[in-house]
């Protein structure tokens, strides 16, 4: 089959910011009529390549053509009047105004200078019923569901003669049917030749729409590929990358565990998480891998009461329902939260502070934590993670990412937890912090505390987990316990495989 | 749930029911203090609000712009004061006449408005702060002019003091009306027929998606509160003809009697869900409530206040409850 010549072709691209290449000579190109699919891990480049084609980088190297011809765009709406329009994940709409004026706002038509309202709301309707919609588009915006909006705002891409619609996560917080009218959507864009960039986190969307992608990682192109030409577990390998380390597993001998401590059973949230079933016995380590997106904070969000669930949780054999993370504290659960910037460390405050505030928060603000054993707890701890500098009056804003890490550990465990949620604990520090804080989930596990070990990092999970639940578009597919069977490629078959084998 | 159903089956859109409750409300206030009150339910009885907040009902158009877009204005009534001072102080001293002094007076509250929405805009500072300035400053202005009450005797102000302008059936209105309807009825064209009033619209619905739907979100910001500093001063044209002197002391705590109207109107101080209309008869509720208490002649004016900050608190209470159910 002939592939017709390539509407936009980005050559060679390149982006640095300050201490970081975003992107390594980079190519994309975009056909008519087909779904291109833009793949890779976080902080893989790809928002920075849609920025640069976007204009709102300009790239250091490399050249951008469009039909044939070199452009360099300076802003979004030069890029947009070029023909290039993006539809990002949150829809960037007035949810106030009207259907018809979210679609036409700033280009209504106007007799005299007197907005045209018939003629608008004709316009209107003659756009969505281009994508195979009818609405009522004088009705305002809120009163539709998030996935029409997210037509709407395509509506409004598609008013200027777009050539190229990039989808940056358009699906991320649609459900499945809202899903399937995107897709129909986008099959009728694609049949009238415009090129579609799509961006997603999801390998059973691109599967199902995409012609082609292109892979990236750490921004680096891997390849292009027909979608039908690569299996979804070359996909995976492709995104994820071979760096196979040869590394002990630290979770010493099989180990069998009599008491369960938390039981979820169906324990799910509509739209975050479908229903799982989940048991960690006191000592174990349980990780929980998957691609990001794929529900493993909401898992853990879940069980630390941060929001709301259906379905039933036991701890220590006792029911409970976990309405709040204080009624979780309470079972002393604890969660170090992934975002440790903003969800977790108040950076003005001082190591000190920091670690006695979970301490603080269970006991009430009218009883104050007397300050001799605030300074016990807290150099007891400082000592054993190996908090360094040793100081515990400095403001926790002064310390490596790594130490920050270890007082906000401090932090949960001051309160003696018996289940330690951990998410994503070891992202962004260096290896040294990281084998410490592997070596202390070991340890914690010795002492018979169970752990949620969350993360990116397939080899880390393997090495501390006594079994892995394994996540894929938000539903827990697996529970394979960790023997020697367990390898990084049956995880990676198993994501791709959704389960199936 | 964007409807609300009627009883025949009919519906009504979500967004017009706060307008509706607060025309019921009106109709509700006069009817029963026509069944109170001998001779109280006549045309000219609301004839009248409109004559005594003429002035009101200017500055209350404003505040809806401001507020539309998810802004407050503070400084319309010290501004209002100024306008009447400025006025009352060069007809009286010098002898200028009224048709140099009538645009000058408009131009200086323009001025006033658009340097304090260049102010926020620029400087994105928090409209709250810088129109609190803006209601200071032009207090204290007011008081390098003059510290009594100025008296106006130019024939051309008193001559619009006295018009009446009569109506059918022995009514009558005055000039002032008849500026106050001009204005809403050219701001309620704005808003709904032009670019620059859906711009209001979206930039009080969502300011970061106006921006990225290409909108120019800061010339409207600078935009709205040149109109309020506009309107204000042409409130304060108006109430001089009404007063007939310049004070300083005139309209003060005047901006909350005008955002008051405007929310009992209907207009949520988030921004970006309102119309005029609302604001017309958030401003004939306020007025009627003092007819109401002067027919009653025993209550004290504090009652007024009293009355206003109860409704006040109903309509921001039904427009929570609304806003929820409209969301979930």
């Amino acid at each position: 089959m002939d592939a017709p010549a390539p509407i936009l072709r980005m050559s060679g691209i390149g982006k640095e910011f300050p201490g970081v290449r975003a992107l390594d000579r980079v190519d994309l190109r975009l056909l008519p009529g087909e779904v291109h699919a833009l793949m890779g891990e976080n902080g893989a480049g790809k928002s920075t390549l849609i920025k640069v084609l976007t204009g709102v980088h300009t790239a250091d190297e490399g050249a951008v053509e469009l039909a044939g011809k070199p452009v360099a765009f300076g802003s979004p709406l030069e890029a947009r009047q070029a023909g290039i329009s993006t539809v990002y994940q949150e829809v960037n709409l007035c949810t106030n105004l009207s259907v018809a004026e979210n679609i036409l706002i700033g280009r209504e038509p106007r007799r005299f200078g007197r907005i045209d309202w018939q003629r608008m709301r004709a316009r209107a309707r003659e756009l969505l019923a281009r994508m195979d919609l009818d609405l009522d588009v004088s009705a305002p915006l809120s009163s539709y569901s998030l996935a029409i909006q997210q037509m709407v705002a395509i509506a409004r891409a598609l008013d200027v003669e777009a050539r190229v619609l990039i989808l940056d996560e358009p699906t991320s917080s649609l459900d499945a049917d809202e899903v399937g009218q995107l897709f129909q959507v986008m099959r009728r864009l694609k049949d009238e030749g415009i090129a579609i960039l799509f961006v997603t986190h999801f390998l059973d969307q691109v599967y199902e729409i995409s012609d082609r992608m292109t892979i990236l990682r750490n921004g680096r192109l891997v390849g292009e590929y027909l979608t039908r030409e690569l299996s979804q577990v070359e996909l995976v390998a492709k995104m994820i990358g071979q760096e196979l380390e040869a590394l002990d597993k630290l979770h010493g001998e099989a180990r069998s565990f009599a008491t369960p401590l938390v039981e979820a059973r169906d324990l799910g949230r509509p739209g975050a998480i479908e229903p799982f079933t989940l048991t960690i016995h006191e000592g174990q380590v349980v990780g929980l891998a998957g691609l990001l997106g794929s529900g493993r904070t909401e898992v853990a969000r879940l069980l630390f009461g941060a929001d709301h669930a259906a379905g039933q949780l036991s701890i220590g054999g006792e029911p409970v329902t976990l309405r709040t993370p204080r009624a979780a504290m309470g079972h002393k659960i604890a969660f170090c939260s992934e975002n440790r910037k903003r969800d977790g460390l108040i950076e003005d405050l001082t190591v000190r502070e920091n670690i006695v505030l979970a301490l603080q928060a269970t006991r009430g603000w009218t009883r104050p934590v007397p300050r001799e054993q605030q300074d016990e707890l807290v150099d007891k701890y400082v000592k054993a993670l190996r908090i360094s500098p040793p100081n515990p009056e400095i403001p926790v804003r002064n310390l490596s990412g790594g130490n920050q890490q270890k007082v906000l550990l401090a932090r949960w465990l001051i309160l003696e937890p018996r289940l330690l949620i951990l998410d994503e604990p070891t992202r962004g520090i260096d290896v040294g912090a990281k084998t410490e804080i592997q070596r202390l989930v070991a340890e914690l596990s010795g002492g018979g505390v169970a752990v949620l070990f969350i993360s990116a990092e397939l080899e880390e999970v393997l090495r501390l987990s006594h079994k892995v639940a394994v996540l894929r578009d938000r539903r827990m597919i697996a529970e394979l316990p960790n023997d020697d069977e367990l390898t990084k490629d049956v995880i990676m078959e198993t994501i791709a495989s959704g389960g199936r084998t | 749930m964007t409807t609300l159903s009627l009883g025949g089956g009919r519906t009504i859109p979500a967004k017009y029911v706060p307008v509706l409750v607060t025309a019921c409300l009106f109709v509700a206030m006069f009817v029963a203090g026509g069944i109170r009150y001998e001779g109280f339910a006549t045309g000219q009885i609301v004839l009248n609000v409109f004559i005594d907040n003429a002035f009101l009902l200017i500055v209350a158009v404003g505040m809806t712009f401001v507020i539309l877009t998810g802004g407050i204005d503070l400084s319309v009534g010290s501004v209002v004061a100024l306008s009447t001072m400025i006025a009352a102080s060069l007809m009286t001293g010098p002898g200028w006449p009224p048709y140099v002094v009538v645009p000058l007076v408009l131009l200086v509250g323009s001025a006033l408005g658009l340097v304090m929405g260049y102010l926020i805009h620029a400087f994105d500072i928090q409209p709250f702060i810088v129109t609190l300035a803006g209601m200071f400053l032009a207090r204290g202005l007011c008081y390098t002019i003059g510290t009594e009450s100025i008296p106006i005797t130019d024939p051309t102000f008193t001559a619009f003091a006295q018009t009446r302008i009569d109506l059918i059936a022995d009514m009558w209105i005055s000039p002032s009306v008849i500026i106050a309807a001009v204005v809403v009825l050219v701001a309620a064209y704005v808003l709904h027929y032009t670019r620059l009033g859906r711009a209001v619209y979206a930039t009080g619905g969502s300011e970061q998606s106006a921006l990225l739907m290409g909108l120019p979100v800061g010339r409207t910001k600078v935009a709205v509160y040149t109109i309020s500093g506009f309107c204000s001063a042409l409130g304060g044209v108006v109430l001089s003809f009404y007063m007939l002197s310049g004070y300083g002391l005139h309209a003060v705590g005047m901006e909350l009697d005008a955002i008051a109207a405007v929310v009992i109107g209907g207009t949520l101080l988030t921004g970006g869900t309102g119309f005029l209309l609302g604001t017309v008869l958030g401003v004939l509720v306020l007025g009627l409530i003092q007819t109401v208490l002067s027919f009653e002649g025993t209550l004290s004016s504090w009652w007024t206040k009293i009355v206003i900050g109860m409704l006040l608190f109903a309509f921001i209470l039904l427009q929570r409850l609304f806003s929820a159910r409209t969301r979930s």
